[in-house]
């Protein structure tokens, strides 16, 4: 039964694509899986907007929104429908273009930011046999599409003819160009470790129980790193907090979609999250085991709940730190991932070399840990150097 | 040839064209990231997949900004009102397909281009990986060794000159 449960969507679509022709199946099963991805990732998009307020608004000592339920009905959804009145609102707004902007790579800028960020979502396992194109190469893919979203957050930042837009975009890409980097040199472990670019591959790598706990990448010293990297990188990429400086409201307005309005602005609001969402999937495809259970008692829970209940612990994560940290400063992002990240990452890489090479047994954790935190103890110290950090004293604020 | 050969090659060439043709060098450079777009699909209907990305993070991720960087950072917004076109672009094209013709003429009949087509190998991300590490390591190690370089010679260009002695440690 469980097992049925666990193919339900796979079924379906064969289920689905049996009625048609031979000819057709391959197209309209395309065309049904990209269906899938449009409504499911949005609506999660909608949900975690509502999500987010809610958890800044506890964080912050209030409520948030917590009235607006079912249209015309008493029913509240502790504030869930929040979503539809704003996607109404966002849909009628005026479409305001600056007249000094350049229309058509004004126009084009957010579909361009769009389309990168749906294309990585075809090749995410969301669940056993679920990943929509199995390419031999998936995480390059995933990578490369993914480095396609500078090119329309220039765009955007460009045409907009706007002080503001154009510094926004400047940060963006410089913070982008630097935290790829150990982005990708993390991903380079997991895939020296299996063998295979594959992310299907990657997952079954990790579908393996000892004394009942998963072989997760994360549980192993390199994949810990790997994670912990992965994850600053991944805030970074989709210009989350602290890494927020594109954007920051309190500086630069909006960053490079300052002068978006209306349905232009809800896409870019969009391709934000759902940028964030792919790469959390990413995230958890690499070193969180994708869709596999923690532990071999909770493999009869179907693997698409696994990916999506770890998703959503990520998003929570996301909004924890949020609602924590303080946004850096542009030297401090920039030392951060060149002096500290980048050499991290690229010991990491030594790491799991010594780590696939010592075989089994406890001596490769103690080498393997003791490499790491020695990095780590040194690098740290290294980017604290002459950063004479004391007591804060407040020149105004007294 | 099938359908999506056609759309990719026509986007690819009006790409290709406006990139060189249009006034503003920032749309120049969009365009050209277009086309670089374009050559990826192509390599992807032949089934080179990691080219075909590789040609996507290298060209359209990194590339095209560093020009788009590049116009910014070195020419003011201005475009020109005149077309970039000069008068004698006819004698360019003729030139152009006489060179054209010469190379295919010569390619043709070339005895180093095999006549049959062979059979399409296998090229999985593997072999190239193999390829790489075993029978193209020399090559691989020279590239890496130019990049280092190259690297080395932007951090020096882009040191500040100090002059004074005791200045180098100051924020």
């Amino acid at each position: 039964m469980f097992d049925k449960l666990d193919q339900i969507f796979v079924n379906a679509l064969h289920w689905l694509a049996s009625f048609l022709p031979e000819a057709w199946r391959p197209l309209v099963s395309a065309l049904i899986c990209i269906a899938v991805i449009l409504v499911v990732f949005p609506t999660l998009f909608a949900l975690v907007t509502v999500l987010e307020r809610k958890g800044l608004g506890r964080i912050q000592n209030r409520y948030g929104p917590n009235r607006v339920g079912i249209p015309f009905t008493k029913i509240r959804l502790a504030g869930f429908g929040q979503f539809i009145p704003d996607g109404m609102k966002m849909l009628t707004k005026e479409d305001i273009v600056p007249r000094a902007a350049d229309k058509a790579v004004h126009f084009l800028a957010p579909v361009v930011l769009l389309i990168p960020i749906l294309l990585a979502y075809s090749v995410l396992p969301f669940g056993r046999n679920m990943s929509i194109a199995d390419y031999d190469a998936g995480l390059l893919f995933f990578l490369a599409v993914g480095g396609a979203v500078e090119i329309s957050v220039f765009m955007a930042g460009w045409s907009s003819r706007n002080k503001y837009s154009l510094l926004g975009a400047m940060r963006a890409i410089a913070q982008m160009v630097s935290y790829e980097i150990p982005l990708i040199l993390s991903a380079v472990t997991v895939v020296m470790i299996v063998g295979s670019l594959n992310l299907n591959e990657i997952v079954r790598h990790q579908d393996q129980f000892t004394f009942g706990i998963a072989h997760w990448h994360v549980f192993t010293p390199w994949g810990f790193v790997g994670f912990a990297l992965f994850f600053i990188a991944a805030l970074a990429e989709s210009n989350r907090t602290p890494f927020d400086l594109p954007e920051a409201e309190s500086e630069i307005i909006a960053g490079y979609f300052t002068e978006y309005s209306g349905f232009k602005f809800a896409l870019f609001f969009l391709g934000e999250y759902l940028g964030m969402f792919a790469i959390s999937g990413l995230g958890i495809t690499l070193f969180l085991g994708g869709w596999t259970a923690p532990f071999s008692f909770l493999t009869w829970i179907p693997s698409w709940i696994w990916f999506f209940a770890k998703l959503l612990v990520i998003i929570f994560v996301f909004i924890w730190i949020r609602g924590t940290l303080p946004r850096l400063r542009m030297d401090q992002l920039m030392n951060f991932a060149w002096k500290f990240m980048l050499p991290l990452a690229l010991v990491n890489i030594l790491v799991a070399g010594v780590w696939h090479f010592m075989g089994a047994g406890a001596l490769r954790w103690l080498v393997c840990s003791a490499i790491i935190f020695g990095a780590y103890a040194v690098l740290g110290r290294g980017l604290m150097h002459n950063q004479k950090l004391g007591k804060r004293i407040y020149k105004f604020a007294e | 040839m099938s359908p999506f050969f056609i759309i990719t090659a026509v986007v690819t060439l009006l790409g290709a064209v406006f990139a060189m043709s249009l006034r503003n060098l920032v749309h120049c450079a969009l365009a050209m990231a277009v086309a670089f777009s374009g050559v990826a699909a192509l390599y992807l209907q032949l089934d080179a997949q990691f080219v075909g990305f590789a040609e996507i993070l290298v060209y359209v991720g990194a590339i095209a900004i560093l020009i788009v960087f590049a116009i910014l950072l070195t020419r003011s917004g201005e475009t020109p009102v005149k077309s970039v076109l000069t008068s004698g672009w006819w004698a360019g094209i003729a030139v152009t397909a006489m060179v054209f013709t010469t190379l295919g003429w010569a390619i043709l009949n070339s005895s180093a281009t095999p006549k049959e087509i062979p059979a399409a190998p296998v090229a999985t991300v593997k072999n190239l990986g193999d390829a790489l590490m075993t029978k193209f390591v020399l090559p691989l190690e020279i590239v890496a060794l130019v990049l280092t370089l190259a690297m080395i010679g932007a951090v020096l260009i882009a040191l500040k000159e100090d002059k004074s002695e005791n200045s180098g440690r100051k924020p």
